[in-house]
């Protein structure tokens, strides 16, 4: 009876760990200066809404010499998302921190300096691992997993995408050069965070095209493009900006 | 036929339905330590001749977002060979969360394996109806 008990309990625990049944993403906590777009009401995309070559990449760091549990780095690395992060990227985390159905604003740098703001729904969260899945417009459909564990004896942490382009004008920019700026974000972001840890890790990597063609049926996702909405309203956020520094100013 | 490809705390088995059809049930989990496990199954189901693969999720335990991301994976590869996969058996959580992410969209879900069976019997009859017609 015990036994069953437990069983039942582990069971509801690891149905938690979901986000709940969204039809549309809720406002998110934005600070003061975030330019907060292309977020509330949109819906979440999996791999198989978006449009581009189907990818799934993996990275990761062995934190040598670390004694401290999976639980207790992934625990850190919740807390600590957005500072893991390159210069210049934002991830603003819900102010309830990351768990189940709770959704980030994310303001990132795109090459250029273009500016691209957009969220993420968090998917899933234990005590080991967490899954961040895109909205519409998001330069990719897809989720991204963080998970740490112990291989033989050292702790990894790692870096899981399986997503593709979400409509043709990113797809256009992952074949040109977005794929390799990826790359090196999630590659800064590990190292940063073995640094936290005292650790000069290596950082690996290994990807694979799971479907290398494209989703036509999926092309007119273009009309939620998140980077085109932003640099559309960009000029509009920066004198709405001056405005309100001239106001308080007088 | 029923093979068994075991992993710690989850069993894989692999059965045909019939000529075109094969099940394979999972009891434990579905998580990346099942990835081999379950890729077996379905290397072993697809061997046979099936066309139609239904997975039996009556003993599902648990299933973390890698094992949302294997059913991807699963998808391409049974998208690749032409053939259909349906779910049964999921309990209600995890169904909402298939819909969440968009799967149940190009995944058939069954509340029972014998629904499932009747779903690929009416497409079938549908198919030969068309070719006859």
């Amino acid at each position: 009876m015990n036994t069953l008990a437990t069983q039942f309990a582990e069971t509801n625990l690891h149905q938690a760990a979901w986000a709940p049944p969204v039809s549309r993403l809720k406002e998110c906590h934005a600070p003061a200066g975030a330019i907060n777009l292309n977020v509330r009401g949109l819906r979440v995309v999996g791999p198989l809404q978006g449009f581009g070559q189907l990818w799934q990449k993996t990275y990761w760091v062995r934190l040598s010499g670390l004694t401290i549990s999976p639980a207790e780095v992934i625990r850190t690395w919740k807390e600590n998302f957005d500072q893991f992060w390159p210069a210049g990227n934002h991830f603003y985390a819900p102010l309830t921190g990351i768990a189940p159905g709770e959704v980030a604003l994310l303001n990132m740098s795109l090459p250029g300096g273009l500016p691209l703001s957009t969220g993420m729904l968090v998917l899933y969260s234990d005590d080991e691992s967490f899954t961040l899945i895109t909205p519409q417009g998001h330069f990719e459909a897809g989720w991204i997993t963080f998970s740490v564990s112990e291989q033989d004896g050292c702790i990894v942490a790692q870096v899981q995408s399986l997503a593709r382009a979400h409509d043709p004008l990113y797809e256009m920019g992952f074949l040109l050069f977005a794929h390799r700026t990826q790359e090196r974000f999630w590659e800064q972001t590990l190292t940063r965070l073995a640094s936290h840890f005292g650790v000069e890790g290596q950082v690996q990597m290994h990807k694979t095209c799971l479907e290398p063609s494209c989703q036509w049926l999926e092309a007119g996702n273009v009309w939620y493009n998140a980077a085109l909405r932003t640099a559309i309203y960009t000029p509009i956020h920066l004198i709405r900006n001056l405005f309100r520094r001239v106001e308080i100013r007088h | 036929m029923i093979a068994r490809h075991l992993i710690p705390a989850t069993t894989i088995g692999v059965h045909r339905a019939d000529a075109q059809t094969s099940i394979i049930s999972l009891q434990g989990e579905i998580t990346t330590k099942t990835e081999n496990a379950l890729m077996d199954a379905y290397t072993q189901a697809t061997t046979a001749g099936a066309q139609a693969i239904i997975l039996n999720f009556a003993g599902l335990k648990n299933m973390d977002s890698s094992g949302i991301s294997l059913l991807i994976m699963l998808l391409v590869r049974v998208k690749r060979q032409r053939q259909r996969l349906l779910v049964s058996d999921l309990n209600e959580r995890y169904c909402k969360v298939l819909k969440l992410v968009g799967l149940s969209q190009a995944i058939g879900i069954y509340e029972t394996e014998s629904q499932a069976l009747t779903a690929l019997a009416a497409v079938k009859e549908f198919n030969l109806g068309r070719i006859a017609g």
